[in-house]
């Protein structure tokens, strides 16, 4: 009992240093103001990073190649380790795979049912591409812009490009199911929808902004990095991200199911009705 | 363009988007659905296994109960004949006795008859020779009146 009180008022003085000398020592000196900071969160024209040496990209297209290497290296590694040993009652990590998997393959079969495969898996690897990179932001990745300056590295989503590649290439999917189900008029399907990349991509974009912007400004001043950030950091984060993740899957997949659903012939008594 | 819009970015995102797909659809998707679809498979051939066999001991079932019906018919049929053997049988013994006993009571007619007739014809005999033997006694002897009153004690006698 004795020895558990000494850790516990140990562990309390470690972290009454720790914050005491956070506030003591102070900051530097900004580098820049909360509107140069919100601006550039935006539009991300100042602080970027180099690609390679090739290109300065924005840092969301780096937090994507970054959030793709990571799922597709523990894929590779779920492929090689955990699958082989899949059994047929299943346990906790593999009832976890396969939940997900059913989940986007159910989704795209209720959605589209006439055509399905191919919607599944571009749902599966969209969705989880917007969960783990909307929670990637949560790591607080560090990068150096060109210009030499320490940034964290964003989700890769709160950079409009990459919220207007994934509404565009989601419609393209959509565009490629009705022209694979109904050949020209599914083209004309999908091109009434015409809004769609953009109110996809923009939706996109506004909801994982509007979290940076949030997150930014908290951790703007020094002051609030206390406390506040479990709950605008992890939850909100957590949140949104499931949000995002769901909404993004259903609108696709539902467009998609629309677009592709065959035409019905038209009968020989309509016809005659309309001759009459 | 406005807003920091880069289409080359958005084309490195096109690719890193079409990476993940194909990777993800390879290494994740696709092996999870197959052995899904692997497992349902065999769940599926239990059930029909145990559906087959379920419709065999059914039929079976309906098998052994047919001959169970069947067993009880033919036990009734065989019950039947077996009864109608035995009247059969009973009947013929019995047509047979009487036949029998019309052949003993024709018989024993016959022979009362014949014993009848015998009996007669030896009293008859008697009586010629009685008769015979009296009139010779008469004719050889005094007073036949009374050699016949004693020939006829004799006979009287004799016949006691």
């Amino acid at each position: 009992m004795k020895h558990r009180k000494m850790s516990l008022a140990l562990w309390i003085a470690a972290v009454a240093a720790l914050l005491a000398g956070a506030l003591l020592a102070g900051s530097p000196g900004r580098s820049e103001s909360v509107r140069e900071a919100m601006r550039d969160a935006v539009l991300h024209d100042v602080n970027q990073v180099s690609l390679f040496g090739l290109k300065a990209v924005n840092p969301g297209l780096i937090s994507a190649f970054l959030v793709t290497a990571v799922l597709l290296l523990a894929a590779a590694l779920i492929r090689v380790l955990v699958i082989p040993r899949f059994r047929y009652m299943p346990g906790r990590f593999q009832l976890a795979l396969e939940e997900a998997v059913g989940l986007f393959d159910g989704m795209a079969k209720n959605s589209s049912p006439h055509r399905f495969r191919f919607m599944g898996a571009y749902i599966f690897s969209a969705g989880f591409f917007v969960f783990v990179g909307t929670l990637f932001e949560l790591l607080g990745l560090q990068a150096v812009t060109v210009h030499g300056h320490p940034i964290t590295l964003p989700a890769p989503l709160s950079d409009v490009n990459a919220a207007i590649a994934m509404g565009t290439l989601s419609y393209l999917v959509i565009l490629s199911g009705g022209v694979a189900s109904n050949g020209v008029k599914g083209v004309g399907r999908t091109l009434k929808e015409f809004s769609l990349p953009i109110s996809m991509s923009f939706r996109l974009f506004g909801a994982l902004l509007s979290g940076l912007l949030v997150t930014e400004l908290v951790y703007y001043y020094v002051n609030l990095s206390f406390v506040l950030p479990v709950v605008v950091g992890v939850l909100f984060t957590l949140l949104h991200a499931l949000v995002q993740t769901y909404v993004l899957t259903m609108l696709v997949s539902m467009y998609y199911g629309e677009v592709s659903e065959p035409a019905e012939p038209k009968s020989k008594k309509k016809k005659a009705d309309a001759k009459t | 363009m406005p807003l920091n819009i880069d289409l080359q970015q958005i084309l490195l995102h096109w690719m890193n988007l079409a990476i993940l797909t194909g990777g993800l659809y390879f290494l994740l998707y696709k092996p999870v659905k197959d052995f899904m679809a692997k497992r349902e498979a065999h769940y599926r051939s239990l059930d029909e296994e145990a559906s087959a066999k379920l419709a065999e001991a059914e039929r079976i079932k309906a098998e052994c109960q047919a001959k169970l019906d069947g067993a009880d018919e033919e036990i009734r049929h065989m019950k039947a004949k077996s009864q109608q053997a035995v009247q059969k049988s009973a009947e013929e013994q019995l047509a047979q006795a009487r036949s029998q006993a019309e052949q003993i009571v024709s018989h024993a007619r016959m022979e009362a008859e014949n014993s009848r007739e015998r009996v007669l014809k030896e009293s008859q005999r008697e009586l010629r020779e009685l008769a015979a033997q009296a009139a010779k006694q008469l004719a050889f002897h005094a007073d036949p009146f009374d050699q016949f009153l004693n020939l006829a004690e004799e006979g009287d006698d004799y016949a006691q």
